[in-house]
């Protein structure tokens, strides 16, 4: 069986929405390249829609398989629908992910929701946020039994 | 779609000589070699043929050979057999910082029981300084295990010397991890100078499920696996005939071959370091220009993720590793890359090949034409890389 399933494939082989938005309303920037994932979401708001997306991602295939989904789920939804999108939600429109992949390079809904908080805060004159890492990794946290 | 394995260290496809030596022991010859009745005649003499086989390849006697169940196993007997030996004696062990993890966890675990580690720092080629390793012995230091080429990184280390140097200075026993040279270049004990030396006849063209242990007599372990007599006591348990007389006749084989491997792996690792690194910026080689595996390559290619390289690779018939913290599986690049001053974040661009028989220069050249085209697409896709380019333009 493979490692991944054939949408992660899809979604990797062939990523939705690359690139970037000249002065976009809103980025989030999240990760840590010392873990090996870096994920930025640009988007363009209008009328409290996702009017524009799109992404870059420095990561694995299912970092890469993530953003490229969060961004479909999303185009075109409203702020709020867009807030509702969690991680989970993302693995499970890619038919799932390895457990393993399960907490580390699954953030691409995080990322999005950075990109909405980083809109609202330079609407609020309080932005931009800019690039938040997040942790490393305990390796003592992952018991491979659990895993099985 | 052609399969070009450039993952030999993972897996080796056996010889058929391999397995047809093997054939004989799965229906009809299936008798236990340690019964005194007739069905054990045929067990024991496949046992004792590979016994010398493996004694030939490493320059021992046959009585100084053990077959276990994997390279990880010898290296955990080397090191815990030593241990609970020898602990009054002592319980310092110098090892190095980029063993392979059947070493670097062996001696963790000893650790939680009392045991001191030291281990020794390597230089940005991956080489340990035998000077190091006499600083570091003490007079209660039981064991040194240094591997003999890294498993990451190709770099070869000057065995001899250091083992010449422990023994000069101390009490200590001396082991080496030959799981990813044997096979490969030469692998004589007497000229190493060591007490023990394991090897993974898996890596040449042999079964998976048995490792080899080299124990020169009179050196004193105790076993991990208390039962029988078998293995001279050393390691008990029904003795896995077929592997093992599969791996006696890769012992063979590598003896025999070993000049001519190199022959044919040299030309095929230079096309690709001049290939890889003429063809694309911002990538470099790790590990020794000259003291070097002939059949291992490690690059770090600037700002893209490995697993990711690997798959567009794998999509291409092109199979590779990587020592990302992504394809890790614990979530940790590779120790070995830094130990060697290779920055964490640059870790994550890690492309790591192992060469094998069924390689050609064809197989270099279409790898070679391939991995621009994939480092580039996923460059575009990636935010480092595009920091770096509005860097380069400012």
């Amino acid at each position: 069986m493979p490692v991944y399933s054939e949408k992660v494939m899809e979604h990797f082989q062939n990523p939705r929405n690359v690139g970037e938005i000249e002065n976009a309303d809103g980025i989030g920037e999240l990760g840590n390249p010392t873990c090996g994932d870096i994920m930025k979401i640009y988007i363009k708001v209008k009328d409290d829609k996702i009017d524009d997306i799109k992404f870059k991602t420095f990561g694995c295939g299912a970092a890469i398989a993530t953003s490229s989904m969060v961004t479909e789920l999303v185009k075109g939804k409203t702020l709020k629908e867009a807030e509702r999108v969690s991680n989970e939600v993302v693995a499970e429109a890619l038919d799932g992910l390895p457990p393993v992949k399960m907490h580390c390079s699954n953030l691409a809904a995080d990322a999005l929701h950075l990109a909405v908080e980083d809109y609202k805060a330079r609407k609020a004159g309080k932005g931009p946020i800019g690039r938040v890492e997040t942790p490393e990794h305990d390796e003592n946290e992952h018991d491979l039994l659990e895993h099985a | 779609m052609k399969i070009i394995n450039f993952d030999h260290f993972a897996a080796t496809k056996m010889r058929p000589e391999v397995r047809e030596a093997m054939e004989p022991f799965f229906m009809q010859e299936y008798g236990n070699p340690q019964s005194i009745h007739t069905l054990a005649d045929e067990p024991r003499e496949a046992l004792n043929k590979a016994r010398l086989q493996a004694a030939e390849l490493l320059n021992a006697a046959a009585n100084e050979v053990i077959f276990t169940g994997s390279g990880s196993e010898s290296n955990n007997l080397a090191i815990k057999g030593t241990a609970f030996a020898r602990m009054d004696k002592g319980k310092h062990i110098i090892v190095s910082k980029i063993e392979h993890f059947s070493v670097l966890n062996a001696v963790k675990a000893l650790a939680k029981l009392g045991f001191e580690v030291s281990e020794i720092p390597v230089d940005k080629y991956g080489s340990v300084d035998p000077m190091d390793v006499k600083n570091a012995l003490r007079k209660d230091t039981i064991l040194v295990s240094i591997t003999h080429a890294s498993n990451e990184i190709g770099t070869i280390q000057d065995i001899k010397e250091i083992s010449k140097i422990v023994h000069e200075n101390s009490g200590a026993y001396m082991h080496t991890d030959a799981n990813t040279s044997c096979g490969f270049i030469s692998t004589d004990v007497k000229e190493l100078g060591i007490d023990m030396l394991s090897a993974a006849p898996h890596r040449f063209y042999g079964p998976k499920g048995t490792g080899l242990f080299y124990l020169k007599k009179g050196i004193r372990i105790m076993p991990l696996i208390d039962g029988g007599i078998q293995e001279f006591g050393r390691r008990a348990g029904t003795e896995n005939v077929p592997a093992v007389a599969g791996a006696g006749v890769a012992c063979e084989l590598a003896k025999k071959e070993l000049k001519d491997r190199t022959a044919h792996l040299l030309p095929i690792q230079k096309d690709i370091v001049s290939g890889v690194l003429g063809s694309l910026d911002e990538v470099y080689l790790n590990g020794h220009p000259e003291k070097r595996l002939p059949n291992n390559l490690n690059f770090v290619v600037k700002y893209i993720e490995g697993e990711s390289m690997l798959m567009w690779l794998n999509n291409n018939g092109i199979m590779v590793a990587s020592g990302s913290a992504c394809t890790s599986k614990i979530l940790k690049s590779s120790h070995v890359l830094s130990a060697i001053g290779v920055d964490p974040a640059l870790a994550q661009g890690s492309l790591l090949i192992s060469l094998g028989e069924d390689n050609s220069l064809e197989d270099a050249a279409y790898f070679v034409k391939e991995l621009p085209g994939v480092v580039n697409k996923l460059r575009e896709m990636s935010p480092l890389y595009e920091e770096v380019k509005k860097k380069n333009k400012v």
